[in-house]
């Protein structure tokens, strides 16, 4: 690997623009897909104008065993050779790339719209869309199976529950699914766009709406990027209660999963306790800072509000009956036979799949990945308490079920363990200004997975392009990939079992 | 078979008796803001300490805070001191006219019961449609924790159904994404009349922090007459559980006790 033309640098540290090196588009399209090869993986891959009116990619790549990550970039304009043929971790990035700036990777073998915008410079879409022509969300050919006995099923955007939209078009053949195709884009609200020219007043609050169920994961990916940008740290307190806001977060989404797998079998003691249960977490989290969700917590500099002696010992208190009922509540999943004969075997992705496609979080330890930010690339408290990393190996219902719940027991650990030595003093400290001319990149392990801001800054210190990758942009795929040769009717439970974000991957 | 029994015994009742007690909210809620009588010496106009604009200088130079642009972020209070701006933890935010949601001295409107006819009808079975059109998922996630056991918000005759054809109402949340404009009006016109529209959170009842934004509305009143504000961001389960109960003449137009503060 000593001859691979990319950059190499550190987690969290402030790269010189500069250093990134140009490569000619055949040079940067060899070394990606060289180093997909030799087990890197695209955590980011976007583009963004350069000076000349042409378009720069830049792609950001991990090397989780080492810890180290590398980037490299290349000038096109209008079209280049698609990464995705050789490389289908590019699938959804490139389509990204294609829509917003209006260039087409050419040779990608499903080149749609993501999210349904007029691109941001004018220039024809390679779906021959003007830019001032509206998209039409959801307006688009699928990919159609024909044969006789073979129809289609379309499901949104509103659906039967309270989630968010999307469109669902499923390729069957009686109750069997042969293909699943997703179309998102619904609820695109243009947040990455009004980040330019920031950090301003509303940034902090575009990063807590991003996905609002991951309030606490954007937060910190973004005080990370900036506090590593303005060469500050976050003071110890600060780091501790970050790292356990990140944690409850973690566990009332994991306790709500549960709680809806076990719904969607029909199997209500479980769901009706782990609805509940889910709100201890989340009133857990109202203790630290007035709000369920975290907003308000998580500040550039350290914390927006302390935690208070009152306060840690009320948790501390809660902390032991939240975990004795989840655990009663979840156990009984675990013995019961039909419920498991539901899970077992049920959506599964192959661990070849998995790595093929970059899956992330959970959904990846499910199919025998050891994938995990806070294992891999570290950042504040995570640096120094560890975290067992928790893997399964048959890619199933069952094994995202069972990952969800021994990760929240390891969570719940880390919960107890760091509140009762939290660190006394400062809960933040003063925000910097921004290096200018420079890229840095901030990896957190949210509840879904890799959460990944990357931020390019310009003469001034400000952001001349900030680029958000939701864990749910990496694993839609997936669960199209799990509903493959399974019933229509186990799709709530697949879907569940990857509970995705809608609004995190439209942005 | 006894361990469902055991563990159900062990998992106790727990559905809060609401309306009739009153919830304790967390000590750093930040309820229904309060702002001071007195006047205030900068020009008329949003003040900038708000990321929304949300608090501003009326003409006659009071402050006015309007809850439906309002993040309940506290930069305000943190800016200007407790005695201009305080966050209260009183928890009942619900409203039945926009602009009774924009605060000065004089005391907040709570939402009141709608029409006699509609009391008739809804009063004791109103079955709602949810659209997300553009929300982050924690205004839809603390409407669907109304239907767990501590809130259980079928014991009231409220049920979330399936299909708009079965639905007295809409509630929506988001500020109303381009993308799901289409979508909403057809639900909207899918409801069979009369039909309610109810606003969930400050997203879908101004835009909030997305407002202004090519891809977005500025919330439901850009397309639909809303019918209940109910803001926050998120608001609180029991605000939302609230302004349901209030609508529907369940719960007293008064407050029967002061803001705990």
């Amino acid at each position: 690997m000593s001859t691979t033309p990319l950059l190499s640098f550190a987690h969290g540290s402030v790269v010189p623009r500069a250093d990134v090196p140009q490569l000619e588009t055949p040079a940067f399209r060899a070394a990606i897909v060289d180093a997909v090869g030799a087990g890197h993986r695209i955590i980011s891959f976007f583009g963004h104008p350069a000076a000349d009116g042409s378009i720069e990619l830049l792609a950001i790549l991990a090397h989780d065993a080492d810890g180290k990550l590398s980037a490299a970039s290349t000038l096109i304009d209008g079209k280049y050779p698609a990464l995705t043929p050789e490389c289908p971790q590019a699938h959804w990035f490139e389509r990204e790339i294609a829509e917003q700036w209006a260039v087409t990777p050419e040779g990608h073998p499903w080149l749609k719209p993501i999210r349904f915008h007029p691109s941001y410079r004018p220039g024809s879409t390679p779906w021959h869309r003007a830019k001032e022509t509206p998209a039409k969300p959801g307006v688009a050919d699928y990919f159609r199976v024909e044969g006789e006995e073979v129809h289609e099923v379309a499901v949104g955007p509103v659906h039967a529950g309270i989630i968010e939209p999307g469109h669902f078009r499923f390729q069957c053949h009686g109750e069997n699914v042969f293909h699943l195709e997703i179309e998102l884009g619904y609820q695109h609200r243009g947040l990455e766009h009004h980040l330019r020219g920031g950090p301003g007043q509303k940034t902090i609050h575009y990063m807590e709406t991003a996905a609002g169920d991951t309030t606490i994961g954007h937060a910190t990916a973004y005080c990370h990027l900036l506090e590593s940008q303005g060469n500050i740290r976050a003071p110890a307190r600060a780091q501790v209660l970050r790292g356990v806001a990140l944690e409850l977060e973690r566990l009332a989404n994991h306790t709500g999963d549960l709680g809806a797998l076990a719904g969607d079998v029909g199997f209500l003691p479980t769901a009706s306790f782990c609805g509940r249960i889910r709100g201890d977490w989340l009133n857990l989290t109202a203790v630290l800072c007035g709000n369920r969700f975290g907003r308000g917590l998580i500040r550039p500099g350290g914390l927006g509000c302390d935690l208070e002696k009152e306060g840690l010992k009320d948790i501390l208190n809660r902390l032991d009956a939240i975990e004795r009922d989840m655990a009663g509540a979840v156990e009984l999943l675990w013995s019961s036979t039909s419920i498991m004969a539901r899970f077992e075997e049920t959506g599964c992705v192959s661990h070849e799949d998995a790595n093929a496609i970059g899956l992330v979080g959970p959904a990846a330890r499910a199919s025998g990945i050891g994938r995990d930010i806070r294992h891999d690339f570290p950042s504040g408290i995570y640096r120094y308490a560890h975290i067992p990393l928790s893997t399964w190996h048959s890619g199933d219902v069952f094994a995202r079920a069972l990952i969800r719940w021994v990760e929240s027991q390891r969570s719940v650990d880390f919960v107890r363990e760091q509140l009762s030595m939290l660190p006394e003093g400062a809960i933040a400290t003063t925000p910097a200004s921004l290096e200018p001319d420079a890229m840095s990149v901030s990896l957190v392990e949210g509840w879904r997975g890799e959460i990944c801001h990357v931020a390019l800054t310009d003469s001034q210190g400000r952001f001349e392009h900030y680029k958000i990758v939701d864990p749910s942009f990496h694993n839609w795929f997936g669960l199209a990939l799990s509903l493959r040769n399974q019933q229509i009717s186990d799709f709530p439970l697949c879907n569940n079992s990857f509970n995705l974000s809608y609004c995190g991957h439209d942005l | 078979m006894w361990q469902f029994v055991l563990e159900r015994i062990r998992q106790k009742h727990r559905t809060f008796d609401y309306p009739r007690l009153t919830p304790v909210m967390p000590a750093r809620f930040q309820g229904m803001p309060m702002v001071c009588a007195g006047a205030v010496e900068d020009d008329e106009g949003p003040l900038p300490y708000c990321p929304t604009g949300a608090l501003s200088v009326g003409k006659d130079h009071r402050l006015r805070l309007d809850m439906g642009k309002c993040l309940f972020c506290g930069e305000c209070e943190r800016a200007l001191g407790s005695n201009a701006v305080k966050f209260s933890k009183e928890h009942r935010l619900a409203t039945k006219r926009r602009e009774d949601l924009v605060i000065t001295d004089v005391e907040l409107t709570l939402a009141n019961a709608l029409s006699a006819e509609s009391a008739r009808l809804f009063g004791h079975s109103l079955k709602l449609r949810q659209v997300s059109a553009g929300g982050c998922n924690a205004c839809e996630a603390d409407t669907n924790v109304l239907n767990t056991l501590v809130f259980d918000l079928g014991r009231f005759g409220i049920q979330f159904v399936a299909s708009p054809r079965h639905a007295d109402g809409l509630l929506v949340t988001g500020p109303v994404t381009k993308n799901m404009e289409l979508a909403l009006r057809k639900t909207y016109d899918a409801i069979p009349f009369p039909k309610i529209v109810i606003a969930v959170g400050t997203c879908a009842i101004s835009g909030g922090i997305y407002a202004g934004h090519n891809e977005v509305n500025c919330g439901v009143s850009d397309l639909l007459p809303v019918d209940l504000f109910i803001p926050g961001c998120p608001p609180h389960p029991w605000t939302i559980l609230d302004g349901l109960l209030r609508m529907l003449g369940r719960v007293k137009q008064a407050r029967d006790n002061k803001p705990e503060v």
